[in-house]
């Protein structure tokens, strides 16, 4: 061994090939809900079947993808979703967002709702009633198209590969004002992303409006989308959302992220 | 003019807390400081009155900063506090003679027992409505006049004055020596029907009347605070578990709350009279509004509710997190058959069985942790059940809606699982922090404020409400297994244990 330059080669970035292929195997799978088989994943990187198919084996035997049982297709596993931060239990969002979710309704007077993405619609994991005594009925578990509500725009603007994938399918017009063009609702997604919250005026139901702000963990991964939703006459004013409202809900957001920034209990 | 705003300190177990609510019950504010535990001896717990004190000033000041006014911009205060824990301090100087012995403090084990004598834990229950047990005031005053050398001589001349957390902060605030009648009642001294010290109750105790403060309504102007809050009244206390009756606006007889926690407090308001309970419950006043009679209730608590979960994560490490139990409760439609009994330290009311330990019955090969998972849950929802079984056969009520707080409301599937095993619907406020709320609007009250009840049961909003959705066959199948599983606990310690 030369003196000096014994561990030069050990100091060299030295890239290792297969850590690399694997590593794009696992971008091109990123996102929760995200399945590829073998032959698109091969294409996808002009690599020989044979050879994703032993990254693929290697990866799921450390849990870092899973295997569906019935399409045979694969996607991110568990072992990565908990190491990674993209990944929120909504039950456990739910536990740290209740209180600054129940202000929220008491201060806009409007309802309010948690969503996190689920198969490129926004699963709903927390409702809090608007606080007029009227009859509601809880939400919790139920999903709703993302491209037609304020939450699923925020949650779409942060995860743009949930929004590319939407079939036209899911792009269905529910009212004149839903957004049904995929280049109309790209150019959306930048402004959502842009200024920070996203609104849904008639888009879903004629006469309602809603207003979403992203939560994000304490990287900056949104996790989740806290939103209200009223009557457009409460929701709007000057033909745009009132600012106040506006206001809230972004508070409220940051309130809920700077809290998941903490030790979990 | 600016705004007006009513203040509530929440002096309890953990923390010190201060809450700030507009007109329309909103909280505007909050501050909260974690004060120490003193653990002397296995079994006890204390706590600093001094510190404690010290905390309430600060979050006080801390949480009226944040008003345009300041402290002239509150027009009440209202006090709601960890109940039974035990201050004794000197009349000439407010200095504590000894830390606060809290309500978790078992040090007067021996004592409750001897003070029961041949006739058993039931002893006084007929005159304050409580089993001999040793969270309550009384048996912990005779502890410290028994170990303080002098310190009977003392009491028995006025020197030295007794209080709970209220009357401690109280005396701090006004200078006057005074209770509420909720927390003097979980003294065992306080008459239930006179809602005065019971001369016979201190007479078996031995506790000397000159050290008593003199019990007065949940509401009313006890004085006004000086120093920094110069002018600020001091209009309501309440021990915790009142305030969040009072303030989930249970006004009327059979209105019932529930606070589930790590234990869980279930608390039925039983209106005019006190209700004698055949089943091991405790009859306490739910609270007294001014001149107007007193609001009696029912209370049950169960041990063993949020304990179980974090029991569950702790010890078994099945979940990371106390909300992951509801993840992995539904990987699984049902609880496959499997029904858990935290009978950790026996079984308490309506059972009182000190030689139950817990089980998980219905054991089989097809069990999963999800199965175990939802059986952890259930245990909370059935151990309610059991306790408002037994309230409404006491009551001659029927409970039609359960109002629900505390963490564990959080927990969506648990909620359901409730309203379904019960058969009525479980609603959560939109303002969770129930305790605070209550003594927010006692306080209110007594200064005008709000003009009555009915005002603050318009602002008594629900944040979600869940329906039963199950079938009565499977609800009464599923109540049978539970009590079989209850039976199977039964005279599992023996003697040499």
């Amino acid at each position: 061994m030369a003196p000096g330059g014994g561990w030069g080669h050990l100091a060299l970035p030295t890239r290792i090939q297969s850590i690399e292929r694997a590593a794009a195997v696992l971008r091109l799978l990123s996102g929760r809900n995200r399945r590829l088989g073998v032959v698109q994943i091969a294409g996808e990187m002009g690599l020989p079947k044979a050879t994703v198919h032993g990254i693929l084996q290697t990866l799921a035997a450390v849990g870092f993808v899973e295997q569906d049982d019935e399409s045979g297709k694969y996607q991110l596993g568990a072992a990565l979703l908990h190491m990674g931060s993209s990944y929120l239990d909504g039950n456990e969002l739910r536990a740290r967002a209740l209180n600054w979710s129940d202000a929220l309704a008491a201060r806009s007077g409007e309802s309010v709702r948690i969503g996190t993405l689920h198969e490129g619609r926004v699963l709903v994991v927390h409702h809090v009633f608007r606080p007029d005594d009227s009859r509601q009925a809880l939400e919790v578990g139920a999903l709703q198209p993302a491209h037609a509500t304020a939450m699923g725009k925020v949650l779409l603007a942060a995860y743009r590969y949930v929004a590319a994938e939407l079939t036209d399918e899911d792009l269905a017009g529910y009212t004149s004002g839903t957004i049904t063009d995929r280049a109309a609702l790209e150019a959306e997604l930048r402004v959502v992303e842009e200024r920070g919250w996203a609104d849904d005026v008639e888009e879903l139901v004629v006469g309602e409006a809603s207003l979403a702000a992203p939560i994000e963990d304490r990287r900056g991964v949104t996790v989740g989308a806290i939103g209200i939703s009223g009557p457009v006459e409460r929701m709007m004013h000057n033909g745009g959302p009132r600012t106040d409202l506006v206001s809230f809900v972004r508070e409220t957001a940051r309130a809920v992220s700077r809290d998941l920034g903490a030790i979990p209990w | 003019m600016s705004e007006r705003y009513v203040a509530a300190v929440d002096q309890g177990t953990a923390s010190s807390r201060c809450l700030i609510f507009d007109e329309r019950s909103r909280i505007v504010s909050v501050s909260q400081i974690e004060h120490s535990h003193i653990y002397p001896r296995p079994g006890y717990v204390e706590h600093d009155p001094e510190e404690i004190w010290r905390n309430v000033q600060k979050v006080l000041a801390q949480a009226v900063e944040s008003l345009d006014g300041g402290v002239r911009d509150v027009v009440g205060l209202g006090i709601t506090n960890q109940r039974e824990t035990t201050v004794l301090w000197d009349r000439a100087t407010g200095a504590p003679v000894h830390n606060a012995i809290t309500w978790q403090d078992m040090r007067t084990d021996h004592l409750v027992r001897e003070l029961g004598g041949s006739e058993g834990t039931d002893r006084f229950r007929d005159r304050c409505g409580l089993p001999l047990a040793t969270y309550f005031s009384g048996p912990k005053i005779v502890w410290l006049l028994d170990h303080i050398d002098g310190l009977r001589e003392r009491a028995e001349a006025g020197e030295v004055l007794f209080g709970t957390m209220d009357s401690w902060l109280i005396w701090k605030f006004t200078g006057r020596h005074l209770t509420d009648v909720t927390n003097a009642g979980r003294t065992m001294l306080m008459n239930l029907e006179t809602l005065d010290w019971d001369d016979v109750l201190l007479d078996a105790m031995g506790v000397p009347r000159a050290m008593l403060p003199e019990i007065r309504p949940s509401m009313e102007v006890y004085g006004e605070a000086g120093g920094d809050l110069a002018g600020l009244p001091v209009a309501a206390a309440l021990g915790d578990q009142h305030a969040a009756l009072f303030g989930q606006t249970c006004f009327d007889t059979g209105d019932t709350k529930c606070t589930y926690g790590t234990g869980s407090f279930l608390l039925m308001n039983t209106g005019a009279e006190p209700v004698r309970s055949a089943n091991g419950l405790l009859t306490t006043v739910g609270y007294k509004v001014g001149d107007e009679p007193a609001t009696y209730a029912l209370e049950g608590s169960i041990a063993v509710t949020g304990a179980l979960v974090q029991w569950f994560r702790d010890k078994l490490g099945l979940i990371g997190s106390a909300s992951e139990i509801e993840t992995l409760a539904r990987t699984v439609d049902d609880n496959g058959g499997c029904y858990f009994v935290p009978a950790f330290s026996g079984l308490f009311a309506p059972h009182w069985r000190s030689d139950a330990r817990g089980v998980i019955a219905g054991l089989t090969g097809y069990i999963s942790k999800g199965h175990l998972a939802r059986a952890v849950l259930e245990a909370t929802c059935w151990q309610t059940r059991e306790v408002v079984d037994a309230m409404n056969s006491d009551a001659g009520t029927t409970l039609t809606l359960l109002k629900a707080d505390g963490g564990m409301t959080a927990n969506n599937l648990l909620m359901q699982s409730l309203a379904d095993v019960l058969g009525v619907p479980v609603a959560r406020p939109l303002v969770a922090e129930t305790p605070s709320l209550g003594a927010a609007h006692a306080a209110g009250l007594a200064v005008g404020f709000w003009t009555d009840v009915e005002e603050l049961r318009a602002q008594w909003h629900k944040a979600a409400e869940w329906i039963p959705s199950m079938d009565e066959a499977v609800r009464e199948r599923g109540y049978r297994k539970w009590r079989k599983a209850v039976a199977r606990t039964m005279e599992w310690v023996d003697d040499d244990d």
